[in-house]
């Protein structure tokens, strides 16, 4: 029992352990409170909450639902890409080999599949549940804001990951919701007002050519796998961080 | 006239250059957004040739849809019973799928949002707001078919006329 004390003492008295380790167990408020402070991690989370905040029906954890599911597509997403290349002669049949041939891909894919769409829900809930409690209106006005930028985001990653597959669904659905684009006023050919043409306006940029192709598959992975992630993973940085500023969890001010 | 005024007489003032970096940064900035606007926009594609020989007019039977150009080209080259030869851009008008050709029922359906058109390209049935599309056909030197998919038109009283329609081009096998 000593030698285990002792060596228990070696390491938590070593430089590395300290360097690593700060503080101990906190036992006092203070404490408590540093280790939020002082944690990179746990930082993004408020220091005190009000018990009405913990209350289940008060918010139904959508919003961190929602965030967990973001963290469940990032990292499902990021082992899909070591399997698929976003070529036209190849995705398809990467995908098919996700479903058939590697180990855990079908799962991967389900996974990664099925949190999407529960993410899209989720979204859509806790604007209902914001909605419904109030909790849009001053001071937390412009957090409603960012709640509808991220809202957008999560669709157009929705969208953007539909084309991946390259399969008949995908190709006409994003052909479909392209042309929408092209019926787009002023900047859309097909729209009112248009000054475009078919070769340089709005849809032109979106996909890269006149029609689906190479570079609209291309334009896609990208924007889903590492633009959009980027602007959305910004923006809930801000939105958790007004949750905060504004006054804390679903309670009346 | 201080000896600090003299001193300074004639050179740029702090505010002055850091007004001019300011305005170069900011210069730098807006020239750099633009580029990368137009670098979304490519100038080369790797798609098939907006203008396209589409064979000779003998090729085509009367009162035929032929399809040999749907794949390659999205085009359907009809010729009519009185033997005029027009081309139709196999793109629906509703959100740009790809309808398909029933010959035994004579028109064109799209599988998307199920319009249904006629063989001139008129709406039958079903969403699209506006009838198909013809495109501009003419005979280069040798007497073979030049499809321009540039150029097109679907309004009636302008689709039945040059350069939508080539009024019997003759070979009417």
């Amino acid at each position: 029992m000593n030698a285990v004390r002792a060596v228990v003492a070696l390491l938590t008295k070593s430089q590395l352990y300290r360097s690593l380790i700060r503080y101990g167990a906190p036992n006092d408020n203070r404490g408590r409170m540093l280790l939020i402070l002082n944690n990179v991690f746990l930082h993004l989370h408020p220091v005190k909450l009000h018990p009405m905040g913990l209350r289940i029906r008060h918010t139904f954890c959508l919003g961190g639902i929602t965030a967990f599911l973001f963290a469940i597509l990032t990292v499902t997403g990021v082992l899909l890409m070591f399997y698929y290349v976003p070529d036209t002669g190849r995705a398809y049949d990467d995908m098919k080999d996700l479903a058939f041939a590697v180990p855990f891909g079908m799962f991967l894919r389900n996974l990664h599949r099925w949190s999407a769409h529960a993410m899209v829900l989720t979204v859509i809930l806790h604007m209902a549940r914001v909605f419904f409690t109030g909790a849009y209106r001053p001071p937390r006005e412009f957090n409603w804001v960012v709640g509808v930028m991220l809202l957008v985001l999560t669709l157009l990653l929705s969208y953007t990951g539909y084309l991946l597959p390259w399969d008949q669904l995908a190709f006409w659905a994003v052909t479909v919701g392209t042309n929408m684009g092209a019926a787009a006023p002023v900047v859309g050919h097909n729209g009112p007002f248009a000054v475009a043409a078919v070769d340089n306006d709005i849809r032109f940029a979106l996909i890269g050519g006149t029609e689906i192709g190479q570079n609209a598959l291309l334009r896609f992975y990208v924007l889903h796998c590492v633009a959009l992630p980027l602007v959305a993973v910004v923006l809930m940085g801000v939105h958790f961080w007004r949750v905060r500023k504004d006054g804390g969890l679903a309670r009346p001010l | 006239m201080s000896t600090a005024d003299q001193h300074n007489a004639g050179r740029i003032g702090r505010r002055t250059l850091l007004g001019l970096g300011l305005s170069g940064l900011g210069v730098a900035a807006i020239a750099s957004a633009a580029a990368t606007v137009r670098f979304f926009f490519p100038k080369v594609l790797f798609e098939p040739p907006s203008v396209f020989v589409a064979g000779f007019p003998g090729d085509y039977r009367a009162g035929e849809v032929s399809e040999r150009f749907k794949e390659s080209n999205r085009v359907w080259v009809i010729k009519s019973r009185e033997g005029a030869l027009y081309a139709i851009e196999a793109n629906c008008t509703h959100l740009g799928c790809t309808p398909a050709w029933f010959a035994d029922e004579g028109n064109f359906k799209c599988p998307c949002h199920g319009t249904n058109f006629s063989v001139e390209g008129d709406v039958l049935a079903g969403p699209a707001p506006v009838p198909l599309y013809r495109l501009a056909i003419r005979l280069d030197g040798q007497g073979r078919l030049v499809i321009d998919k540039r150029i097109k038109e679907n309004r009636p009283d302008k689709r039945n006329r040059p350069p939508f329609v080539l009024p019997d081009a003759g070979g009417a096998a």
